[in-house]
Formats: structure tokens, C-alpha cells, sequence
């Protein structure tokens, strides 16, 4: 099962056919394995990778360090909900160290990321500070590299 | 009487050796001139992995350039290798090589096979090799003053060769039988009976084994034999495997001779005098690998599984009947039912869908009927190249009704 979902997390446009032939399962199985597992949550969403910047438009992109006050009962969950709930949130993870969320922005322009920040993030109550830092250059995400050229098949074509 | 080639030099005697001269060229080269001159072709013909060899290995590559690791090793390879080497093969087979006795650490795995042949074989003595089999097999037994005795295989033995069929070429000249399983061309495994079968036979006429393991981490879905693990067979077996298709490696030339200590101390002549040592940054490498490249090392052989599955199916899905390989990157399918030998089979579908394989011929005269086709191609290639094979089948059999 393990193996059809790191499949689909390479390639999401494999077909049931192509993966039930790499893993050796019948299309049936593998189908009804991905739909419960659309059902479980367990795919969340079919998404493609884009190179935003090759394509000339791109957002713009920040890094913002957020330290935060937990609260009784609910510790960090409630004011990170509250906080990545927000459409400019793009991700947020609860980390350990100096900071508590480190969440990643998105936005058309500085503009709109600096008024989120001073307008949306930093006056709630249970935010003690922010640092945010703009996205210079994207190297790597999803595990795909975005500026080193795809190493090209330097093979011979025929070899013993 | 001077030959053409001599006679343009203007000597007056054939300047190549006779047996160089009558060496035949490898099968494969003809196809690979045939195709410099061609674009978009979609080459099943490759026989070596398409991963770039993983960044950690070739960081430490790097890594000891900076560092100033320019310098000759010792000529059995460096200390640290020959002791990651007997730790890996401990782990993985269970068997114990004293790491300063028992492994040479060579350019490549061929450098080891070549040792290995001129140190043991003695003018117009026989080693026994399966047929087809890789093509360095019959080269490297001629250029070592022996003879190739070959054993025919097919589809019905599963390629395999049998200790029945050895038994009655075994002569008094019979030197060692040399087997390479996982096997290139066929994909071939050997199972526990057939070996144990192989290693009664040497113990029963005093005969060395040398196998050939270059492609033992690719196995699917069964374990691979290693021979000299087998009962009472680690003093008569050399086994030679480097790091080429486990790691990726294929361009930094580095293999490696496990034996018994007295026949290491003969390969180990020969190596000083003709390479003296390995590559050094290739060495540091290969610790690296063996130190850290074990999830890499899955990772390539689960993706090899999914392009194994998918091109065997769809070979017999086109009519081309497969024999399901075990191990290395190459399907083996029958071209029988085209009515076309393998070398048409082969040139043709180069020609007409820009297609190359291998014609099962470049192997042995036991591959005439099928060709050689490797996985170790991306998953949208592999589906090209089958739809044109299909197509190319599909055409010759409406021309031939």
C-alpha cells in the first residue's frame, strides 16, 4: 500500500492501470486502495509543482518566525489555528527552538505581506514576536530542484 | 604472410598478437554506429543504471579531491575499504573475508574478472562459462591463454546453467566454471538447488567457481545465492563485484576480488604490476557507499521493480514472450514469432521505429531468438519505446500475411 502512495507522490498522474503494473496488484485493488484512502484523508489533493519565477510571475514569498504564548488546555493548537486559517498562510509548522510556528506566506507584493503581518499576525494577543524573512531564491521543494538544470543522461547508447 | 593492416605500416610481419587478431569485436559495436547518426532514438540497449551515481558518494568523491587525495593506495585498496567491504559482505551474506588477506580492491569489476583469469589459467586450459553470457567471458578466457567452453541455456532451464550440462564438457584441461548470476543478458537468477548442484560438481572434480555478483543487490522479489556462502565453498570460489550497478557507479571504475588469501596473493601480482592501485577519490567514494548507501541503494532497486513489472508485461502483451527476469535491469524476451533473427529483429526496428536494443547474437550463439532489452530506462521512454515496438510488430505481421 506503502509503495502506490509513494507512486502517486512522485507522479500523480499515474494511472491506477500504470501503478496495479509496477507494484504487480489488480487495477481493481490498487483503485479501491487510493479511493479509501481519499476517503481516510490519507491523499489530501492532487497538486502540480510549478516554477513560478520561470513563468515570470511569481508572488512574493516569506518566512516568518513566530514565537507564541500557549494556553491552558489547548497549549499551542488554538492560536496556530487561528493563525493559519488566514488564505496567505501557505504552511505552518509547530517547531522546537527559539521559535514556536514557522509559517510560510504568500503574497502579490511586500505590500501585502507586510500588512498582513502588521495588521493580521502581530497584534494578536498570543503572538510575542515575528521576524519575518522574504524568500530570495527557490532552490528546492517537494524534493524537486528548481535552478540546477535536470542532470542529463550523459550515457552512451549502447553498452555492454 | 603480412596481413592488410600490416601491410599499410609497411612492416613486413603481422604486428597483432594472433590471438587479438582473431578476437572477435563485440556484437553490440555494430549497433552503436548504426546509431550516431540517428536522432530521436529511444535506447533499450544500455546496460548500465540510469541514476547519476547519488550526491552523499559523490560529495565524498569530491570531498577528497579537496582534501588532497591525489596519491597511490596501497595496491590492495585502502584499509578502511577492505574492512567496510568484509563488514558489507558479512551483513548481506553472512560470510567472513579477512579484510587484509582476502579482498583486492581493483579498477572495476573487470579488471578483477581479468586478474582472476590470467592468474589462474594456464596455457589451453578450459574454463566453462553459460551461454549466452556477458560478452567479456569468452574475451577475457581467450586473452588469458584459455579456452571458453560454453554451456548451452534456454528459456526451459530458465537460463540457468545446469550442473548435468557442465558435468559432461568437464575434461581433464577443465580449469573453473565462471557464472554471473544475477545474469546479464537474461535477467537470470540462480536458485539455492541449482547452485548447490554447481558447488557438488567443483568440490566433485576439484574445479574453482568464479562468480561473477556484479548485479547481486538487484534482485526482486527472491534472495540472491551468494556462491562462496555455500557450504564448504568459500575456499573454492572467487568472487569478483564491484559497485557499478549497486551504486550507480559505472564511470569511477571500482570493483573489488574476494578468495581465499593464496589466490588473492596472485591477483594481487599481476594488479601491481599492470594498475597498481584503484583510483584513490574513487576508493573514498566507495567507502562512502558502503558507510551510507543503503536507503539509495533501495530506493533505486524499488524504482527498477516498478520499470521490471511494467516492461515485462507489456512484452508480452506486444507478443513478445518474456520469461519473467529476476534480477539485474534486462528483460530477455523471444523475437521467435516475428519469423526475423535477432540481428534483423534488432537493425530493422532500429531503422524503422528508433528503437535499439540488443540482439540476443552480441551474447552467444544460444541468444539467436531473442533480444536484450534494459530497464534501467525512464518509465515514459520505456512506454514509447513499447508502443513503437508494438507498432513495428504489428506492420511485419500484416507484411508476412
Amino acid at each position: 500500500m506503502k509503495e502506490i502512495f509513494e507512486i502517486l507522490e512522485q507522479n500523480a498522474r499515474a494511472t491506477p492501470a500504470e501503478i496495479a503494473t509496477m507494484v504487480g496488484k489488480p487495477v481493481r485493488e490498487v483503485q479501491k486502495i487510493i479511493r479509501q484512502a481519499e476517503k481516510d484523508g490519507i491523499i489530501i489533493k492532487y497538486k502540480a509543482v510549478i516554477n513560478w519565477p520561470k513563468f515570470g510571475e511569481g508572488d512574493i514569498w516569506a518566512l516568518i518566525e513566530v514565537r507564541i504564548t500557549p494556553q491552558r488546555g489547548v497549549g499551542f493548537d488554538a492560536i496556530s489555528e487561528r493563525i493559519y486559517q488566514f488564505s496567505e498562510v501557505y504552511s505552518a509548522y509547530l517547531v522546537s527552538g527559539t521559535y514556536d510556528l514557522s509559517i510560510l506566506v504568500r503574497g502579490k507584493n511586500m505590500q501585502e505581506i507586510s500588512s498582513f503581518v502588521a495588521e493580521k499576525l502581530a497584534p494578536l494577543e498570543q503572538v510575542q514576536s515575528v521576524i519575518t524573512h522574504f524568500l530570495l531564491k527557490r532552490y528546492k521543494e517537494y524534493g524537486e530542484n528548481f535552478h540546477i538544470p535536470r542532470e542529463t543522461n550523459r550515457r552512451l547508447p549502447i553498452t555492454p | 604472410m603480412p596481413d592488410e593492416k600490416s601491410a599499410a605500416t609497411g612492416a613486413r610481419r603481422n604486428l597483432i598478437a594472433q590471438k587479438v587478431a582473431t578476437l572477435p569485436p563485440s556484437g553490440i559495436r555494430k549497433f552503436f554506429d548504426l546509431m550516431a547518426h540517428m536522432e530521436d532514438v529511444i535506447s533499450l540497449g544500455i546496460g548500465e543504471p540510469d541514476f547519476v551515481t547519488p550526491w552523499h558518494i559523490r560529495e565524498a568523491g569530491i570531498y577528497s579531491l579537496e582534501k588532497g587525495y591525489t596519491m597511490y593506495t596501497s595496491n590492495s585498496g585502502m584499509p578502511e575499504l577492505r574492512q567496510e567491504l568484509a563488514r558489507y559482505l558479512e551483513n548481506h551474506y553472512g560470510i567472513n573475508y579477512h579484510p587484509e588477506q582476502e579482498i583486492l580492491i581493483t579498477t572495476g569489476s573487470s579488471e578483477g574478472l581479468d586478474l582472476i583469469l590470467r592468474a589462474i589459467i594456464n596455457l589451453g586450459d578450459e574454463v566453462i562459462i553459460p551461454n549466452p553470457c556477458y560478452g567479456a567471458y569468452p574475451a577475457d578466457i581467450t586473452l588469458a591463454g584459455g579456452i571458453p567452453v560454453a554451456i548451452p541455456t534456454n528459456e526451459e532451464n530458465n537460463f540457468v546453467i545446469r550442473a548435468t550440462d557442465i558435468e559432461a564438457k568437464i575434461t581433464q584441461k577443465t580449469r573453473a566454471i565462471l557464472i554471473g548470476y544475477p545474469s546479464n543478458p537474461t535477467g537470470a537468477i540462480m536458485s539455492k538447488r541449482e547452485a548447490d548442484a554447481i558447488a557438488q560438481l567443483a568440490k566433485k572434480h576439484d574445479l574453482l567457481v568464479i562468480s561473477d555478483e556484479i548485479y547481486a543487490r538487484l534482485v526482486y522479489g527472491a534472495q540472491h545465492i551468494c556462491f562462496p556462502s555455500l557450504p564448504g565453498m568459500k575456499k573454492r570460489t572467487i568472487l569478483v563485484s564491484g559497485f557499478s550497478k549497486s551504486h550507480a557507479m559505472t564511470g569511477w571504475r571500482i570493483g573489488y576480488v574476494a578468495a581465499d588469501r593464496h589466490l588473492i596473493q596472485a591477483l594481487t601480482k599481476i594488479h601491481q604490476y599492470t594498475m597498481l592501485s584503484a583510483p584513490t577519490m574513487t576508493q573514498m567514494a566507495a567507502i562512502e557507499a558502503l558507510r551510507n548507501g543503503e536507503t539509495e541503494v533501495e530506493k533505486m532497486v524499488q524504482e527498477y521493480n516498478r520499470r521490471r513489472r511494467f516492461m515485462v508485461k507489456r512484452l508480452n502483451e506486444i507478443g513478445l514472450s518474456c520469461f519473467e527476469p529476476k534480477g539485474a535491469f534486462f528483460a530477455f524476451p523471444s523475437i521467435k514469432g516475428t519469423g526475423m533473427n535477432s540481428e534483423e529483429f534488432a537493425e530493422k526496428l532500429l531503422l524503422k521505429e528508433k528503437v535499439a536494443v540488443v540482439p540476443g547474437t552480441a551474447f552467444g550463439p544460444c541468444g539467436e531468438g531473442f533480444v536484450r532489452c534494459c530497464y534501467a530506462t525512464s518509465l515514459p521512454d520505456i512506454e514509447e519505446a513499447l508502443r513503437r515496438m508494438d507498432k513495428f510488430i504489428r506492420k511485419n505481421r500484416l507484411r508476412s500475411e
